[in-house]
């Protein structure tokens, strides 16, 4: 009988064959924390363990709210500042033109590998499954007690085929295939599971469509997501390789799966996550006309550059009818849109462009809602006082509709703009 | 243990984000001041009158969505006893163990118990036992999560096998 890929990786981890359902203790490769570095570090001293145990495995980038907006921030980035020095920690992306959102830089400096385990104290963490690594979110106190021991449990999950054909019509992208899957299992449908996408289309996909899906496989409840190791990762991690314990593994085609899905690209329309859940979805024929008050280009989701070129397609010559936020997803990313005039595009529209980092995702800062406002966004999130307020929406959907609707101030159709 | 309090009754897939708010992960610092915005967002009568040893009851996939550990904490520290769901979202699910938060999954009892009513949740004999008389049965944890939950959570369970006293 066939092994899934969680079988493999955490087996392989363990020094053991297990099988979904299996409690396993493992040492993570990387530890990956943000701004939550500085209270992570507060649990870990409460421990009583002088050092961690080894600094080049943890991974701190501030990206949560920088540069700090409050004294509040300012001190925990300064905490953090102080732990770094202490403890000896060379990973450490501050408020520097090297940083970025967390996500993207563990995937552009080459510690996102395949084969490799990492935690990260954000739930987004299942991002790198894009590069074929096992990746999963987890609380402070887990992080703080990793720290100091280098291991942490895990049960083996169950896992979800997701098998992917087929063709993107014009107007449509990753995002709306994410959106519609989880329409369809709903915010639990992959509740604990490792989910796996197969399939000829997701070859055709570039890293940055990969990590869109994996990027949301927590708003399905799982536990981690991840696509093959292929040509195009090992092209992509070729000489930044942090470590050389990677190993590209994959499942077995005989590997067994608690349930399988099939998608055919061809079939999706653009669409939208409604508030305030995201899995409230709805295509863009329901929704068109909803007015806007703001657009949101940015987030660990889509605000690469392949996101921002797909945006700047439509805004080219254009002006926005609403405030419309850019923030592209790292500094190298904010480059070369300066270097390619898709910030020149995003200028002459009429956008705000902010540093590269979280933004207004998670309601810290730069573009915080009214009340009764609502915002098109192509993050991840848009429960009830995600940006900043419980009296405002918020409606997920894919860069080329984020850029669509901001010109119309109205939830609108790419397809008709392109 | 046995615990017995009065129930705070919720839906499916009530989020993180809902439970401690976003704008609080780096403003809210102390652990008590935590406890004082639980639910804001959900249940503002939450947030106003719940009591040390009340029980929250809910659908599926309680704690949804992001990692924070607050979402834990602030019910922990608003001395909440115990939640009772039809399931939890794995994050979540760990964060409670890690925090000495005791969950249980019964989706029975869920749909059995009503808003405002008084439970008893007997751990040893892991049974839940509603006003009206009636006796769910839950499965027991299992071995390491028990030490983790009897240890008051992950850190003074490391703490305890590093052998660091104090």
């Amino acid at each position: 009988m066939g092994m899934t890929f969680a079988e493999k990786v955490l087996g392989k981890a363990a020094g053991y064959a297990v099988k979904a359902g299996d409690v396993v203790t493992v040492e993570p490769h990387f530890c990956m924390s943000h701004d939550n570095a500085a209270p992570i570090a507060k649990t870990f001293k409460k421990i009583g363990v002088p050092k961690v145990w080894k600094p080049d495995h943890l991974v701190f980038i501030l990206d949560h709210a920088i540069p700090a907006p409050t004294d509040e921030h300012a001190v925990n980035h300064k905490e953090i500042r102080e732990f770094v020095e202490e403890q000896g920690i060379p990973h450490f992306f501050d408020v520097t033109s090297k940083g970025g959102v967390c996500h993207q830089k563990m995937c552009e400096e080459g510690f996102a590998l395949p084969g490799l385990i990492i935690i990260g104290s954000d739930s987004h963490t299942c991002t790198y499954g894009a590069y074929g690594a096992f990746s999963t979110g987890i609380g402070r106190s887990e992080m703080a007690a990793a720290w100091a021991t280098g291991k942490i449990w895990f049960r083996v999950p169950e896992s979800l085929k997701i098998t992917v054909k087929g063709k993107f019509n014009k107007g449509v992208s990753a995002k709306d295939l994410i959106l519609k899957i989880i329409g369809d299992i709903k915010a639990d449908g992959a509740d604990y599971m490792s989910v796996e996408f197969h399939g000829p289309a997701i070859s055709e996909m570039s890293l940055a469509e990969r990590m869109t899906l994996c990027n949301m496989g927590i708003e399905m409840g799982a536990k981690n997501a991840v696509c093959p190791p292929d040509e195009k990762v090992l092209e992509a991690i070729r000489g930044i390789e942090k470590t050389n314990e990677w190993e590209a593994i994959w499942a077995d085609e005989d590997a067994v799966y608690a349930k399988e899905l099939t998608y055919d690209l061809g079939e999706l329309v653009p669409c939208v996550a409604k508030p305030h859940t995201v899995d409230n979805y709805a295509s863009i024929d329901e929704v068109k006309g909803t007015k806007i008050h703001q657009a949101f280009l940015g987030s660990c989701t889509n605000a690469r550059i392949e996101d921002l070129r797909l945006a700047a397609e439509i805004l080219k010559g254009k002006e926005v009818a609403v405030r419309t936020i850019v923030i592209p997803a790292s500094w190298r990313v904010y480059r070369q849109a300066l270097d390619e005039g898709l910030l020149e595009t995003f200028l002459d529209a009429g956008c705000v462009i902010t540093n590269p980092g979280c933004g207004p995702c998670m309601g810290n800062h730069e573009g915080i809602l009214a009340p009764g406002e609502a915002c098109i966004s192509t993050a991840n999130r848009n429960f009830k006082g995600r940006m900043g307020n419980k009296d405002s929406f918020i409606y997920l959907a894919s860069p080329m509709t984020v850029a669509a609707s901001a010109l119309k101030g109205e939830i609108a159709d790419p397809r008709e703009v392109l | 243990m046995k615990i017995q309090g009065k129930v705070w009754k919720y839906g499916d897939d009530v989020n993180t984000d809902v439970i401690f708010a976003g704008k609080y992960t780096y403003t809210i610092k102390d652990r008590a001041e935590m406890a004082k915005v639980a639910l804001e967002d959900l249940d503002p009568e939450f947030t106003k009158n719940a009591q040390a040893g009340d029980i929250i009851v809910a659908g599926k996939n309680w704690g949804c969505g992001s990692s924070r550990e607050q979402a834990v904490t602030c019910l922990k520290e608003r001395g909440i006893g115990a939640i009772i769901a039809k399931g939890f979202a794995r994050i979540y699910y760990r964060n409670c163990l890690n925090e000495g938060l005791p969950i249980i999954v019964s989706p029975e009892a869920v749909d059995a118990i009503n808003a405002g009513e008084t439970v008893e949740i007997d751990f040893d004999a892991s049974e839940i036992r509603t006003a009206g008389g009636k006796v769910f049965k839950f499965p027991p944890y299992p071995e390491f999560v028990r030490g983790l939950i009897e240890d008051g959570g992950l850190i003074p369970h490391v703490k305890k096998s590093l052998g660091i006293s104090k």
